[in-house]
């Protein structure tokens, strides 16, 4: 260890050795500050305790002007275990061709572009990192590199990103560093491995060395190494596991040791095992979102038609008004996308509530107990609404934006991730659900509702207005409706159609899990959804709904009142 | 009408019934003699565009009495009744696919186009004997009155009734169309089949063999019609109207309701799917998307358009919905939806037993 080294290198807390001498006392510092004033002591006269970092930052650059490359390679090294802020920037620079001197005051920039054919090129300088004016190609000239010298910067810009605040900056590092394992890094991984204290950067540290590991060294090593890795859930890692057992075409095999062999065996097998587990918890995830999305688009029939007994072929373009909803409202506030979602929920449960009330007041009022013509005068109305909706904002599809915070993946190990959006899916469709169940069980408007839905002229006499109960639960239903539209126009298309597509995937889900529960849609709709993505991967997506279709239509043969039917009175009437 | 005729006996069944059958036979002898005695250049000539028209109507309207006969009379409202008209349609079209034989753009003489395109090197066992015409025929009512026997036969022995048996009847067609639009179904995927030649070795193109098509057509029409009659006008049929309105009561004296059911529902099964066969030899063309939902659905409200529980009243319904959709999809296209919807609607809230229904109540008053 040099003196300068010493003396160039603050403390972790960016202050300078020098200012914070003798202020504290103990532990490390106090221990470097014991050792830079037995330095000072014995070199009084060095005059880099004089200079600030930046000066002497400068003065290490200044000396790659006229290094050879050996030396360039220490300088670099001396570089690299500085704290300037500027190092890496530099280094970086360096490694691009983009150093340069420039000639007429011998001092050194880094330049934006490396191409040499531009009539002037725009410098930074190197200490504050601010445009530093632009120079003409033949005043400047550039500080060369060659292998040896750019292996050497690698390595040390890697150190830099290995020990980075930011634990994510550093696994990038480590994937980066195991992409061509050489043994510098290698070395480099070995040193950091010691002072890592985050645990996903460390197992990814580990990882890397025992990979490394598995090409040389005694059966030993290599044998743990496997026991490494075999708690690892990576393909990569699993496949260079599989490369040791598996015979190549002239019988041999890679690993030349039985029992290195039959280690690597066991190995694939428990990361095999693992990745099927996960891949199947993957299934059930992706099934319960697909559940969700049915379960959405069908709780709010489930209160119309369940509840009321009223067939609304229009719930459909119900929730298309939800959709268009979502769009309008991010045209009124483009500059708040993130936000516009949580303005759209309201303002679509309004709209298609509304449109629901009108519906009900207008048309379906004077069709109950005519449930066949109810269908054919609501289905009238959903074409009314297309064309409606063709008219107004043409028939081609709108594009609704996803807010940043709905894209974007939650890694939960190296096998399993989960996209937000199908998260926010499930999450959203469990709260829909939560809130209907206390609205149906917990509010005056709840015990009205299931009062006439029980027995209409026993709740007329006891002085319920069953007229305005009806109108608020179809609006109820409708707004639903319009609350899975604006979660629709986050995973479809917003078009005319939209309505369409999922019409009869609503009906099933309420006729599935049986009329008149919600219990039974949710459970309906999510188990819709798993089996459709557990038929996926044999049949198909589309003979996977084919299936689950046909499924349905000989289940409901069977059990003609679903999966949970209403039993009672109630039951009987709605027959 | 003329107030001095007894009341009701106009359009009593058989006088309705009556002109109606007229009015058939004087479109299958006016139409061949406009289109082909009368020359091109007469006002009075039909053109081409009308023959086929009219050829399609007449498929349609096949189609509206193959509902009537168990919505208007058994209370069975089927949505997916376009699903046994597209089976026949698709019955049809395999064999007039077979028929191109080595004309095709591959010039295969087995395999139609769509198969040599998909590498396929033998003929699907389901396509065996579509060659022969007189197998095609058998199929075109065989297929749908099978999947109508057992979808009717599970449906009605559990009783599922009214608006279920709607929605199961929706998704059965839904989950059809899904099938055909796979390419591998063999079915020529979502492009179906098209580019048909001949028929029996009659040119399809040409205006002859248009005019024999329309005429068996009204005959196949007139034939249902008289059949559905029959039917209706029988003892079962007498049967099917009280399982209509009171199903329960009509179990409960003994009847069998769900076989009355069934064998009426398999029979409007297998008009739907001759209509089919009829109607895709004169459009030249078949695709899933006669299986969409919506066709159902608009077949329905032909029916309630023009009055269910007539069968001439759906026939009626029928043609004057289709030609509102040919006009109006012409002249004012943004409006054909708004109409179509509104007819919906205010045929269910204000004419709940249709133009038919207005007429005997208008002779009623007089």
């Amino acid at each position: 260890m040099t003196p300068v080294r010493l003396l160039d290198r603050p403390r972790p807390d960016g202050r300078a050795l020098g200012r914070g001498a003798g202020t504290t006392a103990g532990g490390r510092g106090g221990r470097w500050q014991l050792v830079l004033l037995l330095f000072a002591a014995l070199l009084p006269a060095r005059p880099g305790l004089a200079q600030s970092p930046d000066q002497q930052f400068l003065a290490a650059l200044g000396e790659l002007r006229e290094a050879s490359f050996p030396d360039k390679a220490a300088i670099v090294d001396r570089l690299s275990r500085d704290n300037h802020p500027s190092v890496r920037p530099v280094l970086t620079a360096f490694l691009e061709d983009r150093l340069y001197t420039r000639l007429s005051d011998q001092k050194i920039f880094l330049a934006k572009s490396g191409d040499d054919t531009l009539t002037s090129l725009e410098l930074i300088d190197p200490v504050t990192l601010q445009d530093a004016g632009a120079g003409a190609p033949n005043d400047l000239t550039k500080i060369s590199t060659n292998n040896g010298l750019r292996r050497v910067l690698r390595t040390a810009i890697a150190r830099f990103a290995l020990s980075s605040p930011d634990s994510s900056v550093r696994l990038d590092a480590v994937k980066e560093m195991m992409r061509a394992i050489d043994e510098p890094s290698l070395a480099l991984l070995r040193e950091r491995i010691g002072v890592e204290t985050d645990p996903a950067v460390k197992a990814e540290i580990e990882t890397g060395l025992a990979l490394a590991a598995l090409d040389g060294g005694d059966p030993q090593s290599r044998l743990e190494a496997i026991a490494a890795l075999a708690h690892r859930r990576r393909a990569e890692v699993r496949n260079r596991l599989a490369v040791l057992f598996e015979p190549s075409p002239d019988g041999s095999f890679a690993e030349s040791d039985p029992a290195v062999r039959s280690a690597a065996a066991a190995a694939v097998r428990t990361i095999d095992q693992a990745r099927a587990f996960y891949s199947g918890v993957e299934t059930l995830f992706f099934g319960l979102s697909l559940g969700s999305v049915l379960v959405l688009v069908a709780i709010g029939l489930a209160i119309t038609f369940g509840v009321m007994g009223v067939i609304n072929m229009a719930h459909g373009e119900l929730m298309m008004l939800g959709a268009y909803t979502t769009y309008v409202v991010q045209l009124a506030m483009p500059k708040h996308i993130e936000a516009s979602i949580l303005v759209a929920i309201p303002a679509a449960f309004l709209v298609a509530g509304v449109a629901g009330v009108i519906l009900e007041r207008t048309i379906i009022r004077f069709l109950y107990g005519r449930p066949l013509e109810t269908l054919l005068a609501t289905f009238g109305v959903s074409l009314m609404l297309q064309q409606l909706v063709r008219s107004v904002f043409s028939a081609n599809n709108r594009s609704v934006e996803t807010p940043a915070w709905m894209s974007g993946t939650l890694q939960v190990n190296e096998v399993l991730s989960i996209t937000f959006n199908r998260l926010y899916i499930v999450v959203f469709t469990v709260m829909v659900f939560v809130i209907l169940q206390l609205v149906l069980k917990r509010t005056r408007l709840g015990l009205d509702i299931r009062a006439v839905s029980q027995n209409r002229a026993m709740a007329r006499a006891m002085g319920i207005r069953s007229e305005w109960v009806d109108a608020m639960t179809f609006g109820l239903g409708s707004g639903i409706a319009g609350v899975a539209g604006v979660a629709l126009s986050q995973l479809t298309n917003v078009g005319p159609n939209l309505g369409q597509a999922y019409i009869i995937d609503s009906f099933m889900v309420v006729v599935f899990g049986g009329v008149g529960n919600l219990w039974g849609t949710l459970i309906g709709g999510m188990s819709m959804g798993v089996v459709n993505k557990l038929l996926e991967p044999y049949a198909g997506a589309v003979l996977a709904k084919i299936l689950v279709l046909v499924a349905l239509i000989l289940f409901i043969q069977r059990r003609p009142r679903g999966l949970f039917p209403q039993t009672g009175r109630a039951a009987e009437s709605a027959s | 009408m003329s107030s001095s005729q007894p009341r009701g006996l106009l359009w009593s069944d058989d006088r309705g019934g009556t002109v109606f059958l007229g009015l058939l036979a004087a479109v299958a002898i006016l139409v061949p003699l406009l289109n082909q005695a009368v020359p091109a250049s007469s006002p009075l000539h039909l053109s081409t565009y009308v023959l086929t028209l009219l050829g399609k109507y007449l498929c349609y309207m096949m189609l509206a009495i193959a509902v009537d006969l168990i919505w208007g009379y058994a209370g069975i409202l089927s949505l997916g009744h376009a699903a046994f008209f597209a089976l026949g349609g698709y019955g049809m079209g395999m064999y007039l696919m077979r028929q191109i034989g080595t004309r095709g753009v591959y010039g295969d003489p087995v395999l139609p186009d769509f198969m040599v395109f998909l590498n396929w090197t033998k003929l699907p066992w389901f396509w065996l004997g579509f060659n022969h015409f007189w197998f095609a025929l058998l199929m075109m009512a065989l297929v749908p009155a099978s999947l109508a026997f057992v979808f009717g036969w599970l449906a009605f022995r559990s009783r599922v009734t009214g608006v279920y048996l709607s929605i199961m009847t929706q998704a059965l067609s839904y989950a059809l169309m899904l099938a055909f639009f796979r390419n591998d179904m063999g079915f020529g995927g979502n492009n179906g089949f098209t580019d048909f030649k001949e028929l029996l070795g009659f040119d399809l193109q040409s205006d002859r063999t248009r005019v024999v098509l329309l005429v068996a057509t009204a005959i196949a029409l007139g034939a249902s019609y008289r059949a559905c009659r029959l039917i209706v006008s029988s003892r079962a049929g007498r049967v099917l109207r009280a399982i209509r309105d009171a199903e329960s009561r009509t179990r409960f004296l003994g009847y069998r309701v769900e076989s009355y059911k069934l064998w009426v529902f398999v029979i409007s099964a297998v008009i739907a799917g001759v209509a089919g066969a009829l109607y895709v030899p004169q459009v030249g063309i078949i695709n899933p998307s006669e299986f969409a939902p919506i066709n159902s659905i608009e077949v329905v409200i032909w029916v309630a358009m023009g009055g269910r529980g007539t069968l001439y009243g759906a026939a009626a319904g029928a043609i004057l919905v289709n030609y509102a959709k040919t006009y109006l999809t012409g002249a004012l296209p943004e409006a054909w939806l708004y109409v179509l919807g509104a007819m919906f609607v205010l045929v269910t809230v204000f004419l709940p037993r249709g133009l038919m229904g207005l007429m005997t109540a208008e002779a009623r008053a007089k």
